[in-house]
């Protein structure tokens, strides 16, 4: 077989980041208290948004912030919906998919690209010329380190920081947290809207860098995996990595695998991912959810 | 000197006034005593003083400044702080995060677990601060409330109802803590219905009913009595019952003998009492030594040899709990929420379960709902449950009015033995009488009662016959007449045969 290992996982990094992206915005708002299963709506929709205002404006990272905020705005109406009007969450987090699916289907049609936008790869001094672990690690587009930046972010957040420490308490005990004054729904719409951003990213990560072009359904499931991986991770924020990379790595690989003409029909291997991101699942011992995790919150009572 | 003074204060709900036009003062350094039934508002006027809830009239003055809190932060920052009830803690932090939730300016966790180490010290509450809070004890997790109140060096520390989840010992150690308190001039409001708890450690009292002060009083030097007809509002109804013959034996339990069911429970040894129709037997003794193993043998969840437990001569100790209703045997145990009724579903729903059987509320594999209702609106009725209606969750019922509708749906199923764990726990005055007056009424018609109560005044207020369970073993049952304090105490300490004892030497 003719692999290359280095391209390989240099090929694992980028194919890992738009599921790192959207699983760390679910996982606030999860520990917030908050379960919402529109991650592959918003996702779609930050993939159609972030190819038109890439493409339109010219600049890549234009794209990127479009569909950031395309992505929160779409949170916006399950945050309304959930927070203010006490909808189950669990539904509307479905519905928001089926409407992201949608609503991306209707924007997309007939948008044109150009073939010259391109999200130019980084060449880290010193640490890019490293032989093996620099073309691994340090020959990225930025969106690849930002990715990591931001779970170490979130990270030191929930870790170190007083409103880390409020948005936790909100999401473990919202009638406590609301009895010692803080304000539950504030922080819970601010989580949501963080994780339509992170999930708007993820999406316009697929459109401008990974496939790169619009086509609908684009994201191919790649929300529910990110889902599974905050589970999977135990709602921190260090495992989220080694989740996304697996799967990642896993799908890098099976690609490659196809490429080399195994005598294995092509459908295992491109079941490959998901079974074994289950059989990871099923195997570690989930940690703890947060206890008020999709619990509806009403100030009054 | 008045620390806080509360003038005219008065909130409306739709359709009940929590508080009307209620006037007191705090002074400072003062074990202040609100007293109240459940629903006399004493919740909302606490909420109140904390920001939780804005009063539609009336002034409040703090150290002679206006006081208006905006929300609890507010009040925390004034000087305010609080201990709740219901403990608002987050099992998942650590006690020092716990803790730093609850303060304005929290310093570094060092520091604060420097401090947090110190203040326990000082107040006889020892605590680590690293610890989970999910993996504390009722005592301990209180202890967190009150050093996360102290931390802040409050003015005034409101504690609302904090000896129900904490045994004997640990509310010692609350006591001297809040003496050590007042002592270094923190004024307390206290908010209890034990009365007891309250002429130990309260210098003043006032008392609230249907959201109104009805009375002040200085609990050292007014009985528990008074005061709690103060609560009421009425003369204290003492239980009476017809002095009507006793029948035949309804109830034998013969030989109980049962392994502990879990790990942390208790076996049950050779039981043999027997119940007659018209009476009431009531068991006492310490929690955990058998009581919850008894009443699951008695009711059918956990089935015993046949010959073990009978009713009316029929051996019933291997049928389950349905049949053993059919036949007239109906159970009401100690845990309210979660045992005795489902908590998220409605009372119809909760009535039905039980009375179901009895009641023939099921046709041909189909429930009769307007039946059900019906059976629903008469427990409600008939023992006073005060709630919005029958579709109304048995979780949004306080622990007294549901304690009333579950022994109610049992006593209005006519059973001919009724077994019931402590009727009246953690209920208030009135309620309780209510309770027991309906346990003797049924008793009167000819039932027999089973009532299991750590409450001895309770036991000896209603029953007959009394008999003590210790470590799984019950002493032989004693008629109650004549039977004094310090005979229940041997008895309950497992010293059944002393007095054989003697008689033989």
């Amino acid at each position: 077989m003719d692999i290359n290992p280095i391209l390989l996982l240099a090929a694992l990094m980028v194919a890992s980041t738009p599921i790192l992206l959207a699983a760390i915005g679910e996982l606030v708002v999860e520990r917030s208290g908050v379960l919402n299963l529109g991650v592959e709506g918003m996702m779609i929709v930050g993939a159609v948004c972030g190819y038109i205002a890439g493409h339109s404006s010219g600049n890549p990272y234009l794209g990127f912030v479009g569909a950031a905020a395309a992505g929160a705005a779409l949170s916006l109406i399950f945050a309304v919906l959930t927070q203010f009007l006490l909808t189950n969450q669990v539904a509307t987090g479905l519905g928001l998919t089926m409407f992201g699916l949608g609503l991306s289907s209707l924007i997309g049609q007939g948008s044109k690209g150009s073939p010259d936008l391109t999200v130019s790869k980084l060449h880290i001094p010193l640490l890019a010329d490293i032989p093996v672990i620099g073309p691994i690690l340090f020959q990225h587009d930025v969106m690849v380190y930002l990715s990591v930046a931001i779970v170490a972010g979130v990270w030191a957040f929930l870790k170190y920081s007083r409103a880390g420490l409020i948005l936790r308490a909100v999401g473990e005990n919202h009638d406590a947290a609301h009895a010692l004054g803080y304000n539950v729904r504030a922080v819970r719409v601010l989580a949501i809207m963080f994780g339509g951003a992170c999930a708007g990213l993820a999406g316009a990560y697929i459109s401008l860098v990974r496939v790169p072009q619009w086509i609908d359904g684009i994201t191919a499931g790649a929300g529910w995996i990110a889902l599974a991986i905050v589970v999977f991770a135990s709602w921190k924020p260090w495992r989220l990595i080694a989740g996304a990379y697996l799967f990642g790595g896993v799908t890098v690989l099976q690609l490659n695998l196809q490429a080399e003409g195994l005598k294995i029909p092509v459908e295992y291997l491109s079941m490959a991912p998901y079974l074994a991101t289950i059989v990871v699942l099923v195997m570690i011992r989930a940690g703890r959810a947060p206890a008020s995790l999709g619990k509806s919150f009403h100030p009054s009572t | 000197m008045t620390l806080l003074d509360l003038q005219g204060l008065t909130k409306a709900y739709p359709g009940v006034v929590a508080n009307s036009d209620i006037s007191f003062a705090i002074g400072k350094g003062q074990i202040h005593a609100l007293l109240g039934e459940n629903g006399a508002g004493k919740s909302t006027l606490v909420k109140t003083i904390y920001g939780l809830v804005r009063p539609d009239a009336g002034t409040m003055t703090l150290e002679g400044a206006p006081f208006t809190p905006t929300d609890p932060r507010a009040a925390r920052a004034a000087g305010i702080a609080m201990v709740f009830q219901h403990f608002s803690l987050f099992d998942a932090l650590t006690v020092a995060e716990n803790i730093a939730l609850g303060m304005e300016n929290p310093p570094k966790q060092r520091e604060l677990a420097q401090r947090i180490r110190e203040v326990s010290e000082n107040y006889g509450l020892p605590l680590s601060p690293d610890r989970i809070v999910g993996d504390l004890s009722a005592g301990e997790r209180q202890r967190v409330e009150i050093i996360r109140c102290l931390l802040q060096d409050p003015k005034l520390l409101i504690m609302d109802e904090p000896t129900s989840v904490l045994t004997p010992q640990e509310v010692e150690i609350l006591f001297g803590t809040l003496r050590l308190l007042a002592s270094e001039g923190t004024s307390i409001l206290y908010i209890s219905h034990k009365l007891e708890e309250i002429r130990a450690l309260c210098e003043h009292a006032t008392v609230l009913r249907l959201g109104k002060v009805v009375g002040t009083c200085d609990p050292r030097e007014t009985t528990s009595r008074d005061m709690a007809e103060l609560m009421v509002g009425t003369t204290l109804m003492t239980p009476k019952r017809d002095g009507e013959a006793l029948g035949d034996d309804v109830l034998v339990i013969e030989g109980l003998t049962a392994p502990a069911p879990h790990q942390f429970g208790t076996a049950l040894k050779n039981v043999c009492v027997s119940v007659k129709s018209g009476e009431v037997l009531g068991i006492g003794g310490v929690a955990g030594n058998g009581q919850d193993e008894l009443v699951a043998a008695l009711s059918g969840e956990m089935p015993v040899d046949a010959a073990m437990v009978a009713l009316d001569g029929q051996a019933i100790g291997d049928l389950d709990p349905n049949t053993r209703r059919k036949i007239g045997l109906c159970a009401a145990p100690e845990e309210r929420n979660g045992h005795a009724a489902a908590p998220d579903m409605t009372l119809t729903e909760n009535a039905l379960m039980t009375a179901k059987t009895r009641l023939g509320l099921s046709k041909n594999g189909f429930l009769d709902w307007p039946s059900a209702r019906d059976f629903a609106l008469s427990v409600i009725e008939g023992f006073d449950v005060r709630t919005p209606g029958p579709e109304t969750a048995a979780r949004a019922l306080s622990g007294g009015n549901l304690q009333k509708f579950v022994i109610g749906r049992e006593i209005l199923q006519k059973p001919r033995v009724l077994v019931v764990n402590q009727p009246t726990w953690g209920v208030d005055a009135s309620a309780a009488a209510a309770i027991r007056q309906a346990l003797l009424d049924l008793a009167g018609e000819g039932s027999a009662v089973v009532v299991i109560s750590q409450d001895l005044d309770e036991i000896l207020e209603i029953a007959d016959r009394f008999a003590a369970l210790n470590e799984g073993t019950l002493s032989p049952a004693v008629p109650t007449a004549g039977l004094t304090m310090e005979r229940i105490g041997l008895m309950l300490g497992g010293a059944h045969d002393m007095e054989a004892a003697h008689v033989e030497a």
